[in-house]
């Protein structure tokens, strides 16, 4: 079944006089269970996807149905608790709240969830536990590594049981060995059962995902599976 | 929305704000300045107030309401100063002619006064009022005593040599012995000391009942001349009937004093409302004072707020973006502000109100008051409300941010 259902989507803005044209004519859908890579040069459109995916946006034109619901034509208030209780964000730059500690910064989707302060402990401990981050729940995010703060803002996205957990360049700001330990993690994840949207730039972490989508210009140029069985990855000579 | 959710969420906002103060200690506290300083005005103006109006209650109820006072002065007279001061003067006769005629009274008193040297055994305190009246003195003013008695009719009449003293005056001259029964010098003349009248208090210029000494209207007129104006108190038997009294007493002095019908009348008959209005006039111009003085430092304390919470939210952009992806609503980020505008406030209001604790007790030194709970009260959600209002816009600002940009804000 189809968690993402897009049908010939158009963001245009205006900037000062002219019109941007952001995504031209963008259609294509997400299974449950999907592992997919956005891929594409800046300036492709495809942050303005991942915005529009994570309803933080709406399209100026077109249809968006999450979980076979119409969100294109939400207000605010039905757009924040679509991004409450089905999308889990991670960031480049992990974006937790940097005084609170880690526990908090994963119960905070839950607060705004409504969810009751016994059970928001208990499901924010589970997740930190799920990232290994057991021993690491009262320090606050200047306390922890760029990996260990990833793996937080993770188990934060985790914690609501969303039906996507959206990655916009999760490893950007990490050295290679923490982020390929990231992209472990998000491997994990998807193996458990989860819908990851991975939105890269860089080729080889898009190859994690089991599809690629390329765009340029604001369209989609290329949507292709990868067979990781048939393809296996081949180290390219130095 | 349902109650839980918003209790969370003004729980979380509560958090926020904490970590946020905490974070920010000075700015906090110079931010609250203003507040403080209204807070401060609104506590000692509201304690001012109350102990005003609360020393005023006293005296009144002390003296009576049901009291009329014939004098030669009108107590608010206006500005016609000569025609008061060539006024006859009020003399014992028109005392005696009431004492005589008059129905609806319960008590009527003279009251002349001088100033002579009070002694004893050398001794003297400071100015004492030496005044001459009847034995229904206390009655008509209003008091008892602290010891002893009060002179006799048959004293009164008969003009004997015997004084009561006033509470300040028995304090001075008698520190450790039992006044009753010593002799005083008043002037060159001697008095037996036959009682202590019980302490007045101090508000309303009555620390003068208690600077005073009463000895019988005869003697006084017998040692210190007779020819001399004197005030009348009349208490009236019925304080419903105040105003048939008064029309008694003016009907009983025109006679007596030979006013001619028509002709004004060339004496005043004073009374306690016009007191109580008088202090409401100056009550009501000491509140709209107060209240400027409270609502100019309160509105300076709101600019502050305002000013610094927009800071914060500039500086907090990021982290709004951050709330709003993982499921903050506008509401909530708005609730969020409010209520970190409404606590600086509040704690503006917290030591405003611990500053105005020891000063509250200063004017205690000068008025019957405590620092009432009530005022505290308003004083404490005053300060949550002016931090609300002025966090308003602010807060409003934060929760139209856009996501996106909000994010993309570094």
């Amino acid at each position: 079944m189809n968690v993402i259902n897009i049908k010939s989507i158009r963001k245009t803005y205006i900037m000062g006089t002219e019109e941007v044209h952001a995504l031209v004519d963008v259609s294509l859908s997400i299974d449950r269970g999907e592992y997919v890579a956005i891929m594409g040069p800046s300036g492709s459109g495809k942050s303005t996807l991942m915005n529009m995916l994570g309803c933080l946006d709406t399209p100026t034109s077109g249809l968006y149905e999450f979980n076979g619901v119409n969100v294109s034509e939400m207000n605010d208030n039905q757009l924040a608790r679509v991004r409450n209780k089905e999308i889990g964000f991670v960031f480049q730059t992990f974006n937790l709240i940097p005084r609170s500690d880690a526990l908090h910064n994963v119960e905070l989707p839950l607060v705004y969830g409504g969810v009751n302060a016994a059970d928001r402990k208990r499901l924010a401990r589970e997740a930190l536990t799920h990232v290994n981050l057991a021993d690491r729940m009262h320090h606050k995010p200047n306390e922890l590594s760029g990996g260990q703060r990833q793996r937080v803002a993770i188990a934060r996205a985790l914690v609501t049981k969303p039906s996507i957990i959206l990655a916009d360049e999760p490893t950007g700001n990490l050295d290679t060995k923490t982020g390929d330990d990231i992209m472990a993690l998000l491997e994990e994840l998807h193996l458990q059962g989860n819908t990851i949207i991975l939105v890269t730039h860089e080729e080889y972490i898009a190859e994690h995902a089991h599809r690629i989508i390329r765009l340029r210009d604001g369209k989609v140029e290329r949507d292709e599976h990868v067979d990781k069985r048939v393809v296996p990855k081949i180290e390219e000579p130095v | 929305m349902k109650l839980a959710d918003f209790t969370y969420e003004v729980r979380e906002g509560l958090g926020i704000s904490f970590q946020a103060i905490r974070a920010n200690k000075m700015r906090s506290v110079l931010t609250t300045l203003g507040i403080v300083i209204g807070i401060l005005s609104v506590t000692l103006m509201g304690t001012a107030i109350e102990g005003l109006s609360r020393g005023f209650n006293e005296s009144i109820a002390k003296i009576g309401a049901d009291v009329l006072y014939v004098q030669k002065w009108p107590w608010f007279g206006g500005e016609d100063w000569w025609k008061y001061r060539n006024r006859k003067k009020i003399d014992y006769s028109n005392f005696k002619a009431i004492e005589k005629q008059a129905t609806l009274v319960k008590t009527v008193s003279p009251a002349a006064w001088t100033v002579v040297p009070v002694k004893y055994n050398g001794r003297s305190g400071s100015t004492v009022f030496t005044i001459g009246s009847n034995h229904l003195y206390l009655e008509t003013g209003g008091m008892s005593m602290d010891m002893g008695r009060f002179f006799s009719q048959a004293e009164s009449d008969g003009g004997r040599p015997v004084v009561v003293l006033g509470y300040g005056v028995a304090e001075n001259l008698f520190p450790r012995e039992n006044p009753i029964g010593q002799n005083l010098r008043v002037g060159n003349s001697t008095f037996r000391i036959v009682g202590v009248v019980e302490k007045q208090g101090s508000f309303l210029g009555d620390e003068s009942a208690d600077n005073r000494i009463v000895i019988p209207i005869e003697a006084f007129f017998q040692k210190f001349g007779g020819n001399r104006g004197i005030q009348i108190s009349v208490k009236a038997a019925d304080i419903k009937n105040l105003e048939d009294t008064k029309e008694e007493l003016r009907g009983i002095l025109r006679k007596a004093r030979r006013v001619a019908p028509g002709a004004e009348d060339d004496f005043s008959i004073n009374q306690q409302d016009l007191i109580i209005q008088k202090f409401n006039t100056i009550g009501g111009v000491v509140a709209g004072i107060g209240i400027f003085i409270t609502a100019l430092s309160l509105f300076v304390g709101a600019i502050g707020i305002m000013n610094i919470m927009f800071v914060s939210v500039t500086e907090r952009t990021k982290e709004i973006g951050i709330r709003m992806a993982i499921g903050a609503r506008r509401g909530t980020i708005l609730l969020q502000f409010l209520i970190e505008a409404g606590v600086l406030s509040l704690m503006g209001g917290i030591i405003g109100v611990i500053i105005a604790y020891p000063l509250s007790l200063l004017i205690n030194q000068v008025l019957p008051t405590s620092m009432p709970l009530s005022v505290v009260a308003v004083a404490l959600l005053l300060s949550i409300l002016v931090g609300m209002i002025s966090g308003f816009l602010p807060a409003n600002r934060a929760s139209k941010l856009d996501p996106v940009e909000a994010l993309r804000y570094e």
